[in-house]
């Protein structure tokens, strides 16, 4: 019997995991796909907002700007990439101005730290490639860029290794309200727990389903489109760059990533609720997505792209985020809706679902043992040059490139691999160290992961797979 | 620190065929280095026949036109490394590299000759819409796992682009027992050789479908259908021709770009047409004592001419380090006119050219019937009649340095002139 089962190993749910990691309680995450972080996390803007856009009363308001106080810590503890670049809200008009200013007076009363309205000229000044025509921009210092997939696998990794438990692959079926506890089932053993964490991203509303025949929300997803290029442009823009937001939210971005390429999007697009799945691009999306972008610049080099891809936002009935019992169904905690700002709210959102937990069981107790640093990572190419030599000297592997385009080591992907949270699949290894994140998009190193993986878990090459179950790579040998 | 007189960065043909030249010409002190396993590059995976026509005038395999260079350059007691990643090179021509044998090493040299190849355009590159499930594959990926490490990569394949690789991978993949649905190319006219058209695909009864693309992935995990669309002259998919072809396995064969990271981190200038180093009639970058030959520079159809363009960058950074090298002079420049994608070489010192200054280039459509009108400051020096210009073929004119000389001026021009 567990204490606390979280469904859903997400940015939310690993981050809640690492939170509840430091208490005396047995913790086990139940995730459907095969790896962490595999769903809306790892298909979004990859920032942490400021927090001026969400109503002051607001949970998305408040958890916002609390999170994104909380991220300098969490990174450096987890060795996570964040880069605090500020981001630049412009306008184009006066109407579009009064709006800025209603965005600063909403972020100050929230406190926002640092909100400055700035002139067209500064903005040209700080970012040359924008549009013409921006008479005034937001500026909000406080915005910072991440690697979100990473943020959830170093949570979980972290929160492995205070003791929480972590199983893949594990899709809820049904659920059983017991007396005291649940009873959790799926296509393999059934898991008891006394509080569920609900956790499950754009599924959130069917997981509730399944203990209360009415939930009082339903979720259903809004699909967003990007175009992310190489670093070869990656100064194009400097800052996050959003437009005027809108009814419809915060508009399509320009923005660097931590890793230094350069993401176009998201559009915004209303999918039908059993829709879950449907992260697949459009080619008539793609084209809108570029439409929207001319708003901020006219100029983005897509000759340059080297990927495409789409995201689902958990869209709420409600609105804002659900985080709280079910008043339904006691010990079951829905943290549901968490769309953006979700990871910037992330941290926040997780300490507080933790002082939930600690109300419902009464209190809890911190182990002495707890440790909130997680070892960090070799990054071969950030290394200098007499770095490079003596991690060679002691370990051959951090010699042998394996991916020309981002420079990673054969060292630095064994160790993804045997990490607690570690990357078994093709994918896994691409979000956790980038090999075929750059511009082959893994053309060359692809067939020499694919051999590191077999060795390292020793299985035939045949076995390895791309990401989830069914999503094999190579399909037989070749004649004799 | 250990000193040579040319370090090669790549040991395929161009780097193989360009060290062996040096080496005739009598440097010493010469270096190969080799990010795989073994030398030989890409024709290692190239095992079906059609090389060495020009070099060889016979027929060889992939592995059999590398092994008579490795042979050769063993043979002359070339030094090379393998396993061994180039991290950098600066502009003074200290590299730096590292493998797992011997660490993390720093290296100068008196040239360096680049010679990385090219990579191929991806599934991203081209923003394919759709899923992004396992299956679809870089046609010369699918042919690394093929031929080199012995696995198929699927059983009901559509490929797009019709670049060579794309069209030998279309027959690779039947004789292996797949079944090839169609190849669908986004232009009303073949990237690739004729020979492999009819080789490949007309052998088979693979259809090939001009001017069509392909505009959606299925298959959340694995490949499960793509749906294949005609498009209009302005490329642009036109509605109402969607088919939908079941399979589990997409290539793609859709573009070659030279790799030219450490180019940039010497300071060596690109050119936008070729996506490779600028370079003049010694095959020199912008940066003097850089030399830079085959796919990194521009990408060939034939590996013979990449050997012939090897050769001569071999011979040239023979030439600089025995100080034999003219330097400050006049610069011809070679211009791209009307139907003419690129030239190479870019720049000219006239002191340097041989007899004959041969012009690489290619064409930007298809052509039947036309001329090939070569200028000098714009008045016509030269006229070539062609039966047939495509951009998949890569023209090559020699123009007798007599004749430039006795026209001299600042730039040469090619211009593809059609039948009236």
């Amino acid at each position: 019997m567990f204490d606390i089962a979280i469904i859903g190993a997400g940015a939310i749910g690993t981050a809640i995991a690492r939170v509840l990691s430091k208490y005396q309680l047995n913790t086990i995450i139940l995730e459907k796909d095969n790896d962490v972080s595999g769903g809306t996390t790892k298909a979004n803007s990859a920032i942490i907002h400021a927090g001026y856009d969400a109503p002051y009363d607001s949970n998305k308001g408040i958890f916002n700007v609390k999170g994104n106080a909380m991220f300098d810590e969490w990174c450096k503890d987890l060795d996570v990439p964040f880069k605090r670049i500020g981001s630049l809200v412009v306008a184009h008009n006066d109407e579009e101005l009064e709006t800025l200013k209603e965005l600063k007076e909403n972020g100050d009363r929230l406190g926002v730290p640092n909100l400055e309205i700035i002139s067209g000229d500064k903005v040209k000044a700080m970012e040359p490639n924008l549009r013409e025509d921006i008479i005034a921009a937001l500026y909000a210092p406080s915005a910072g860029i991440i690697e979100p997939w990473e943020l959830a696998i170093a949570c979980a990794e972290n929160a492995i290794e205070n003791g929480v438990e972590l199983r893949l692959n594990y899709d809820v079926k049904a659920i059983e309200q017991h007396e005291d506890h649940f009873r959790i089932f799926s296509d393999v053993e059934d898991v008891e727990a006394k509080l569920i964490i609900n956790a499950a991203g754009v599924y959130a509303d069917q997981l509730y389903k399944m203990v209360n025949e009415n939930p009082e929300f339903s979720i259903h997803p809004r699909r967003g489109q990007y175009y992310l290029l190489d670093k070869e442009v990656g100064t194009f823009v400097n800052h996050v760059i959003f437009p005027t937001p809108t009814k419809l939210g915060k508009g399509t971005l320009v923005t660097p990533t931590v890793d230094g390429n350069i993401l176009v999007g998201p559009d915004s697009e209303d999918l039908e609720e059993c829709k879950k799945e449907s992260v697949n691009t459009t080619y008539d999306r793609l084209a809108k997505v570029k439409e929207l972008a001319i708003g901020i610049t006219d100029k983005v080099p897509y000759g340059m792209n080297i990927t495409t891809f789409a995201g689902l936002r958990a869209e709420p009935s409600t609105g804002d985020f659900i985080i709280e019992e079910s008043s339904v169904v006691p010990g079951f905690i829905n943290v549901a809706g968490i769309k953006s700002p979700g990871l910037s709210s992330a941290p926040a959102i997780a300490v507080y679902v933790g002082e939930l937990v600690g109300t419902i069981m009464a209190g809890l107790v911190e182990k002495a043992d707890y440790n909130p640093v997680r070892r960090p990572k070799l990054k071969f190419e950030h290394l200098s040059a007499e770095e490079k030599a003596a991690l060679i000297k002691e370990n051959p592997a951090y010699g042998r490139i394996i991916c020309r385009c981002e420079m990673i080591t054969e060292g630095e992907i064994v160790d993804a691999i045997h990490r607690s949270a570690g990357g078994r699949t093709v994918n896994g290894i691409k979000r956790r160290v980038r090999p075929g994140a750059g511009r082959c998009q893994g053309g060359f190193c692809g067939p020499r992961v694919m051999e590191i993986l077999a060795r390292e878990l020793k299985c035939d090459m045949e076995d390895v797979l791309q990401e989830n179950k069914g999503s094999y790579v190579l399909s037989g040998h070749t004649k004799a | 620190m250990k000193k040579y007189d040319i370090v090669v960065i790549g040991g395929g043909p161009a780097g193989l065929a360009a060290a062996i030249e040096a080496k005739k010409e009598g440097i010493d002190q010469i270096l190969v280095i080799e990010r795989d396993r073994e030398l030989g590059g890409i024709l290692q995976q190239c095992i079906h026949n059609g090389f060495g026509l020009h070099v060889f005038k016979e027929e060889l395999t992939g592995p059999e036109y590398a092994e008579r260079f490795i042979n050769e350059l063993r043979s002359l007691g070339i030094d090379y490394v393998l396993d061994t990643m180039v991290l950098e090179i600066t502009e003074d021509r200290t590299v730096h590299c590292v493998s797992s044998a011997d660490g993390y090493r720093i290296i100068e040299s008196q040239a360096v000759i680049l010679a990385m190849g090219c990579r191929e355009r991806t599934r991203g590159a081209i923003a394919i819409p759709g899923y992004r499930p396992a299956g679809v594959f870089n046609a010369g990926t699918a042919q690394r796992y093929m031929n080199m490490e012995g696995y198929m990569v699927g059983k009901k394949v559509v490929i797009l682009g019709s670049g060579d690789i794309g069209l030998i991978m279309a027959r690779r993949m039947t004789l292996e027992g797949a079944q090839v649905m169609a190849v669908a190319e986004l232009m009303p006219f073949s990237g690739g050789l004729t020979r492999n058209i009819v080789q490949c695909l007309d052998d088979y009864d693979i259809p090939l479908l001009l001017s069509h693309t392909i505009t959606k992935i299925e298959g959340k995990n694995r490949v499960e259908a793509v749906t294949v669309q005609a498009v209009d002259e302005n490329l642009k998919p036109i509605e109402g021709t969607e088919r939908v072809y079941e399979c589990d396995t997409l290539l793609l064969s859709v573009g070659l770009i030279p790799e030219n990271e450490l180019s940039r981190s010497a300071g060596v200038a690109i050119d936008n047409a070729t996506k490779g180093p600028i370079v003049n009639e010694s095959m020199e970058t912008s940066v003097e004592g850089i030399f830079a030959c085959g796919n990194v520079v521009h990408v060939h159809d034939l590996v013979d001419f990449v050997t012939e363009e090897s050769r001569r960058a071999g011979k040239a950074a023979a030439k600089y380090v025995k100080q034999e090298m003219a330097t400050s002079m006049a610069i011809l420049e070679t211009k791209a006119q009307e139907g003419i994608g690129y030239i190479v070489p870019q720049r000219i010192r006239m002191e340097n050219v041989g007899e004959q200054l041969p012009l690489l280039m290619r064409v930007r459509n298809v052509y039947h019937k036309a001329e090939l009108s070569v200028k000098i400051d714009g008045v016509e020096v030269k006229r070539l009649k062609k039966a047939h210009l495509a951009p998949g073929e890569m023209e090559r004119i020699d123009l007798p340095k007599a004749l430039i000389e006795a026209h001299l001026g600042k730039y040469i021009s090619v211009e593809v002139v059609k039948e009236a």
